[in-house]
Parts: structure tokens; C-alpha cells; sequence
């Protein structure tokens, strides 16, 4: 395998500051072992392949590419996907997958680790679980894009559809155009940027996590509030965006959790009458 | 679970039979156990002429023709009713096809109240209109879009627009009464296709049956025909129709609307179903899931999905 020399702090990754509850751990080069599957393959970013997934189920898709990544290869090129569901899904390895059009539902759902470049658009739930990893797709994309997202970035650089980063418990969002309605629903931690407007409802019921929004907001959600927008989050939003070549907006609003709706201490009901 | 599908071209015919079933197949997995499509075309020869009609009927569910000694002369009886009445009514030029051994096509010409004759005819019983119109034909049963085709020689149909329908049933039976589309009965040419469900179903269906309409099942879907034709009646086009129902029905959904000229898609609030949406110059094309759009256009394409709320009408 490679030798990673920097960590995710350095590289601006993370920057957000954990509370006492967090059991987030970051990825550190010198603990390497502790952050790869013990049947992950060795694979050579130098050694390409082309697959022809035209006459392929995603069985057979997501069969080959690890028949690929056992044999070394290290770049992949999917031609035409067809839209075809679940396909690049499992992928726990590092990888950089470029696939030449458009998925379907489910794509990259449970990867942890690959590159992965879409020329086309993805359908709904791309990326779901996705854990590490970076994710880049040129055109739109589907609802409940990154929904339960741990880690990683998740960029769509046109527009996407309703609850964008249900239930995202880590990782970056980025989205280029516009977000549709309940976004960021249920947001436990990590970051979303949408450059253009928002939905109704954004941010509702998040726990905490930031969203952040280039355009207009059609409503906040339930115990979702607007923060203060701090200089480091500034900057990590320009050189973020700059990343992926992904033009800022002229001024951002920040969202973050109203912490009204927080009970984590309080005892439920039935336990108060077992200890009282 | 259910997929829909439509289609439009601007200002020209094509096999729209073709392509749906296409795309209808493409969709399958999203509901195995009915088919259906609404082809808008001028194939009865009329050249969409307001007095000519076709008519699809049913005579008897599928599942009829399995029990019993007597099924084949109760349908035949039943068709010499239906024939009997159309005469009655004043409707001329009457020839009837027969597609299935219960489902016949029908054309005529007929000048006076549309209304009436389909009241009449559907009071035969066993009896159910599935489309009336000058341009539009109606065909569903049970099986999948390779079963329909085959059996109602789809694939040369020609002309302008389409929905369509695979069906997971869900809260409502498996029998050709609960298959889509709807046709807008009495309405000439309206048909829809639907994938969600209402959940103040029985409520609006109420009030409509108290303003004299008539439900022939208990599937969610079909009010959303009835409740646009009531609409389009009452002077409304189908794009205002369309953006009411959306405040009026409460639930999940996304439908599909197909007129004689036109083609409208409305999406809930919540924006909980999916459709894809793929626009040209020329043509337009809607469904659940893309990998249908692609059955008829292999190459890359761009797609949106449309927003919460959103309704959308196109006119060929």
C-alpha cells in the first residue's frame, strides 16, 4: 500500500471541534493497520482497467470489481452504466473508480476507502453509509443523497433532490446547485454545503452537525437555528469548494441544531418511576 | 411500490405503443402483477374527431373466465347488451373487436350525451368501461408489459403521448378493476397512472360520489382521475387541476395526467416518490427510476428530478 504521510486534520478534513460524547476517531498515517480491512486487497493506482458494464448485472459489476481490485488494479473505468441500480456498492478498499454516465438508485452505497469520479447523474440514495472516501459527480443527483453518511466527501455538482444527508452522522456534503426539501433531517454530526437554495424544512430535527447555504432558505426545520458564520469556517468553505472546482457563493448561512429538542440525560417516564 | 411512465413528442406521431412497453418493462420489478397503458393516437382511423369514439370495455375479470360452465355465453350475452344499447343511444358506424375473450374494442360514432351512454353501458352487468375518447385507448390485465403487448398488439400503435403502469398491489386487489390507468370517467380522453397512496382517500372519495361520480373500485388512484376530471369540468385546465390537488390530497404520491393534447406530472409535498424527468426540443419523457427512460434512449442523457410540489404540464 501507499505510505499516507498527512492526516485528515492537516489536510482540513476535519475541523470541527467534538463535544465530550464523541467516540469519533480520525484517521492517523502512523496507525495505518488499524484503519484497513484485514481483506483488503493490495492495489496499484498505476495498473488500469476498462469494464464494460453494458450486457452486466450489478452482481456480476460489483463481482468484477473486486475480481479487479484482487488482481492489483488500482484505477477502474466503468463504461456505460445505464443507470443501472446498486451498482459500485461494498467497495471497502482504496480505489479510484471512474464510471463514464449515470447511476441508478443505491449507487456507492457502503464504501469505505475508494475515489470514485461520475460523469453522468446518480439516482436516489447514492452513497448511503458511505464511510470514507471521495465521491465527485458532474451532474444531478437524486433524494436522500448521502443519507447516513460517516465519513468522506460527497460532492454532486448539480442540483439534488429532498432530505439530502438524512440522518448523516460525519463526512462532507457538497452540493453545487440546489437542495430540495428536508435536508439534513435528523443530522447527527459532520457537514453540509449547498451553494445554491435550500428546501423546506432544512435541518430539521438535527441533533448537530452544520449546514451550511449559499442561497435562499425556503424554512428551517424543527430546532434547526442560524449560527454564526466564524472565520475558520470561512476559509474551510473556499478552500473546500476549491477542491472540486466548485465556484462559492457571494455569502453563506450557517445552520446548526437549535438544541431544544436535546433529552440525552433526561430519564424516560417508565426509568423515573423505577427509581423514584 | 408501483412504476409509472410517460411519454410525449411534440408535433409528431411515433410508435408511442413501442416505446412504452419498453419502458413498462424496464419498470417491472417495481410491481409484477398489472400492466397497464393509456396511448394517445388517431389509430380508429377518426383523426381524433370530436364524434368518433373508441371504447375498451371489460365484460368480466380475468380470473372469471377460470370458474364455471357458463362464462363464455354470460359474455357473449353480455356483449350483445352492450351492442344492443349503443344502438339505442344513437350511436352509428358501430364495430366491435375482441381483444381477449372479455375485453372487446369498440368504435362508433356518437353525438350526444357521453355521460348517459357510459351509464348505460355499464349498467350491463359485469360491464366496465375502461376508456372513452376520441384519441385515447386504454389497455390493462393482469401479467407484464411482454404479456400485454403480446396479447394486445401493442407494438405498432402510433401516436403523440402515453402513461403507463406496472402495479404492486398493495391495498387493493389483484384483478383488472384495480389496475391502471384510470380513465376520468365520463370525460372523454383523460386517463392517469399513480404510484403512492392517499391517505384521506375515503373522505374526498365522499364528497366526489356526492357530486354524482362514480367509483368502480376502492384503489386510491383512481380518485385522482375522478378529482381532475371534476376539476377540468368545471372550466379549469389541467395544469390549475393539477396544482389544487396537490393541497387536496394528503399522503405520499406522485401521478401522471394524460389528456388529448396534453401530459401533466404532479409530485406531493414531501416529495416521497420518485420520478425522473428527461426534457428535448421534441420529447418528453417521465418515470420511477431513469433505467426506463434509458430502455429507449441507450445513450447518456440528462435527467432532473423534480422538486416537492412541483406539477409540470406539457402539450404535444
Amino acid at each position: 500500500m501507499a505510505t499516507l504521510n498527512t492526516t485528515p486534520d492537516e489536510t482540513g478534513m476535519h475541523q470541527e471541534r467534538l463535544g465530550d460524547r464523541a467516540q469519533h476517531v480520525f484517521f492517523k498515517a502512523e496507525e495505518e493497520e488499524n484503519f484497513t480491512y484485514p481483506d483488503s486487497y493490495e492495489v496499484d493506482y498505476n495498473k488500469r482497467t476498462t469494464i464494460d458494464v453494458a450486457d452486466m448485472d450489478a452482481r456480476a459489476v460489483n463481482g468484477r470489481i473486486r475480481e479487479c481490485m484482487q488482481q492489483g488494479y488500482g484505477t477502474i473505468v466503468l463504461q456505460n452504466p445505464s443507470a443501472k441500480h446498486s451498482l459500485a456498492v461494498g467497495i471497502l478498499n482504496r480505489l479510484n473508480l471512474y464510471i463514464e454516465g449515470s447511476l441508478g438508485y443505491f449507487g456507492c452505497g457502503l464504501i469505505d476507502g475508494p475515489n470514485i469520479r461520475i460523469s453522468g447523474r446518480v439516482g436516489w440514495s447514492c452513497a448511503e453509509n458511505m464511510m470514507s472516501g471521495t465521491i465527485v459527480i458532474e451532474k444531478n443527483a437524486g433524494s436522500t443523497f448521502g443519507a447516513a453518511l460517516r465519513g468522506g466527501d460527497l460532492v454532486c455538482k448539480g442540483d439534488v433532490g429532498s432530505r439530502t444527508g438524512i440522518d448523516m452522522k460525519g463526512g462532507t456534503i457538497i452540493v453545487g446547485g440546489r437542495t430540495g426539501i428536508l435536508s439534513g433531517f435528523m443530522m447527527q454530526r459532520g457537514r453540509m454545503i449547498v451553494c445554491g437554495d435550500a428546501g423546506d424544512n432544512l435541518g430539521d430535527s438535527m441533533y448537530d452537525g452544520t449546514i451550511f447555504v449559499g442561497g435562499k432558505i425556503a424554512s428551517l426545520g424543527v430546532d434547526a437555528a442560524e449560527g454564526e458564520l466564524t472565520e475558520l469556517e470561512e476559509r474551510f468553505l473556499q478552500e473546500k469548494l476549491k477542491m472540486y472546482d466548485i465556484q462559492p457563493p457571494k455569502s453563506w448561512r450557517k445552520v446548526v441544531s437549535g438544541k431544544q429538542l436535546w433529552n440525552y440525560d433526561n430519564l424516560e417516564p417508565s426509568e423515573k418511576k423505577l427509581i423514584l | 411500490m408501483c412504476g409509472i411512465a410517460g411519454l410525449i413528442h411534440k408535433g409528431k406521431n411515433a410508435k408511442i405503443g413501442e416505446q412504452m412497453i419498453s419502458m413498462l418493462l424496464a419498470l417491472k420489478h417495481r410491481g409484477p402483477d398489472s400492466t397497464g397503458l393509456a396511448l394517445y393516437g388517431a389509430s380508429n382511423g377518426s383523426g381524433g374527431s370530436s364524434e368518433s369514439y373508441v371504447m375498451r370495455i371489460k365484460l368480466a375479470e380475468q380470473e372469471d373466465t377460470l370458474h364455471g360452465f357458463r362464462i363464455a355465453q354470460e359474455i357473449a350475452e353480455r356483449k350483445d347488451k352492450v351492442d344492443q344499447r349503443l344502438k339505442e343511444l344513437g350511436a352509428s358506424e358501430v364495430k366491435a373487436e375482441k381483444v381477449r375473450e372479455y375485453a372487446y374494442r369498440y368504435t362508433f360514432n356518437f353525438s350526444n350525451d357521453l355521460r348517459r351512454l357510459a351509464n348505460f353501458i355499464e349498467d350491463v352487468e359485469g360491464a366496465e368501461i375502461l376508456s372513452l375518447g376520441n384519441s385515447l385507448e386504454l389497455i390493462k390485465d393482469l401479467g407484464d408489459a411482454s404479456d400485454i403487448a403480446e396479447q394486445y398488439s401493442l407494438s405498432d400503435f402510433k401516436g403523440t403521448h402515453a402513461i403507463g403502469h406496472t402495479r404492486m398491489a398493495t391495498e387493493s386487489d389483484v384483478d383488472i378493476r384495480s389496475a391502471h390507468p384510470y380513465w376520468a370517467y365520463p370525460f372523454a380522453d383523460i386517463s392517469v397512472v399513480h404510484n403512492g397512496q392517499l391517505t384521506n382517500y375515503w373522505n374526498s372519495r365522499r364528497e366526489m360520489e356526492r357530486r354524482g361520480h362514480r367509483f368502480m373500485s376502492n384503489c386510491d388512484s383512481e380518485l385522482i382521475a375522478v378529482y381532475i376530471a371534476d376539476h377540468i369540468a368545471a372550466g379549469e385546465n389541467l395544469q390549475e387541476a393539477m396544482e389544487k390537488s396537490i393541497d387536496a390530497f394528503d399522503g405520499v404520491f406522485t401521478y401522471l395526467v394524460a389528456t388529448r393534447d396534453s401530459l401533466g406530472m404532479a409530485k406531493d409535498t414531501m416529495a416521497a416518490k420518485p420520478m425522473v424527468l428527461y426534457e428535448s426540443d421534441d420529447f418528453i419523457a417521465l418515470a420511477s427510476e431513469e433505467v426506463a427512460i434509458r430502455s429507449i434512449f441507450p445513450n447518456e442523457i440528462d435527467t432532473i428530478d423534480p422538486y416537492e410540489g412541483e406539477v409540470r404540464v406539457w402539450q404535444h
